[in-house]
C-alpha cells in the first residue's frame, strides 16, 4: 500500500466515525462535533493529495484547507449559538425531544 | 507507511472514536482535542506546517472551548440517556459502516501502487503568506467578510431577547 492510500483510508475512517456520531448521538452539540469531524477528514484528503501531487508548488491544496478551516470555524460558531437559542426555547438539547415538526 | 504515521493515526482514531462514543459530553470534547492534535501532527508530517499550526489554533484553541462553553450554558452534560436497542441508532451505525466499506474498497482498488512524491514539497509560512497576498487575495477578503458576518450573527442569535422570561 502506498502512503497516499494509507492517508485516504485514515480519512475515510474519520469520515465514517463523524457520520456515525452525527447519526446516533442525541445531544445537538455532539452532532455538530461529528459534522466538524467529517469536514476535517475532507481537509486531510486535500493535504494528502496536495503532498503527493505532481505540482505541489502551486499550494492549491493548502489554500483550500485554510479557507475550509475558516468556514468550519464560522459554521461552528453559528451552529453553537443556534443550539443555545434552541435550548432557551425548549429547555433541552436532546434532539429526540425537539420534534415539533414531526408528522 | 512509517511508524510515526501509524502512531499518529492510532492517536487520531482513538481520540475521535472516544469523542463520538463517550457518555459525558465534556469528556467527548476533551477526547476531540486529542484527535485534533493527532490530525495536526499528521498535517505537519505531510509538510503543511501552516495548516497544522492553524488546526491546533482553531480546533484545540477555539472550537473546543466554544463547545465546552455551549455545554456549560445548556447544562446538557448528563442529559444523554443510554439506549440499548434503538432502531435509529442501529441504522446509523450500519450506514456509517457501509460507507466505510465502500470507501475502503474504492481506495484499495482505485489507486495504482506506483511510488509517488519522493521529496516533500515546500510550503513554508512565507510561501503561504505570499500566495495569500497575491493569487488568493479575493478569497481571503471574502472569508474575512464571512467571518465578520458569522461573528455578528452568532452574537445576535445567542444574546438574550428582552422580555423573554427564564
Amino acid at each position: 500500500m502506498n502512503p497516499l492510500s494509507a492517508y485516504l483510508l485514515l480519512s475515510a475512517m474519520l469520515f465514517s466515525l463523524g457520520l456515525a456520531g452525527a447519526l446516533t448521538r442525541r445531544n445537538a452539540i455532539l452532532v455538530l462535533i461529528g459534522i466538524e469531524l467529517m469536514l476535517n477528514s475532507a481537509n486531510l484528503n486535500f493535504i494528502a493529495f496536495w503532498r503527493y501531487s505532481p505540482h505541489p508548488e502551486a499550494l492549491t491544496g493548502v489554500m483550500f484547507v485554510i479557507f475550509s478551516i475558516g468556514i468550519a470555524a464560522a459554521e461552528a460558531a453559528v451552529g453553537l449559538s443556534i443550539i443555545v437559542a434552541v435550548y432557551r426555547h425548549f429547555r433541552t438539547t436532546d434532539l429526540d425531544k425537539i420534534n415539533y415538526l414531526k408528522g | 507507511m512509517t511508524i510515526s504515521f501509524l502512531l499518529l493515526a492510532a492517536i487520531t482514531i482513538t481520540g475521535t472514536a472516544a469523542a463520538m462514543s463517550l457518555k459525558n459530553a465534556v469528556h467527548c470534547i476533551l477526547a476531540l482535542t486529542l484527535g485534533m492534535v493527532g490530525l495536526a501532527a499528521l498535517y505537519l508530517q505531510l509538510g503543511a506546517e501552516f495548516v497544522g499550526l492553524t488546526q491546533i489554533l482553531v480546533y484545540v484553541g477555539a472550537v473546543a472551548i466554544l463547545a465546552v462553553f455551549a455545554i456549560m450554558m445548556t447544562r446538557s452534560r448528563t442529559s444523554e440517556t443510554a439506549a440499548g436497542s434503538d432502531p435509529s441508532r442501529f441504522s446509523g451505525l450500519v450506514t456509517a459502516l457501509l460507507l466505510f466499506t465502500v470507501l475502503a474498497v474504492a481506495i484499495c482498488t482505485g489507486i495504482s501502487s506506483q511510488t509517488l512524491g519522493g521529496t516533500p514539497p515546500e510550503a513554508t509560512v512565507h510561501a503561504v503568506g505570499v500566495a495569500l497576498m497575491q493569487r488568493f487575495i479575493l478569497p481571503l477578503e471574502i472569508i474575512g467578510v464571512l467571518l465578520t458576518a458569522a461573528l455578528i450573527g452568532a452574537g445576535m442569535l445567542a444574546i438574550e431577547e428582552k422580555g423573554e422570561g427564564r
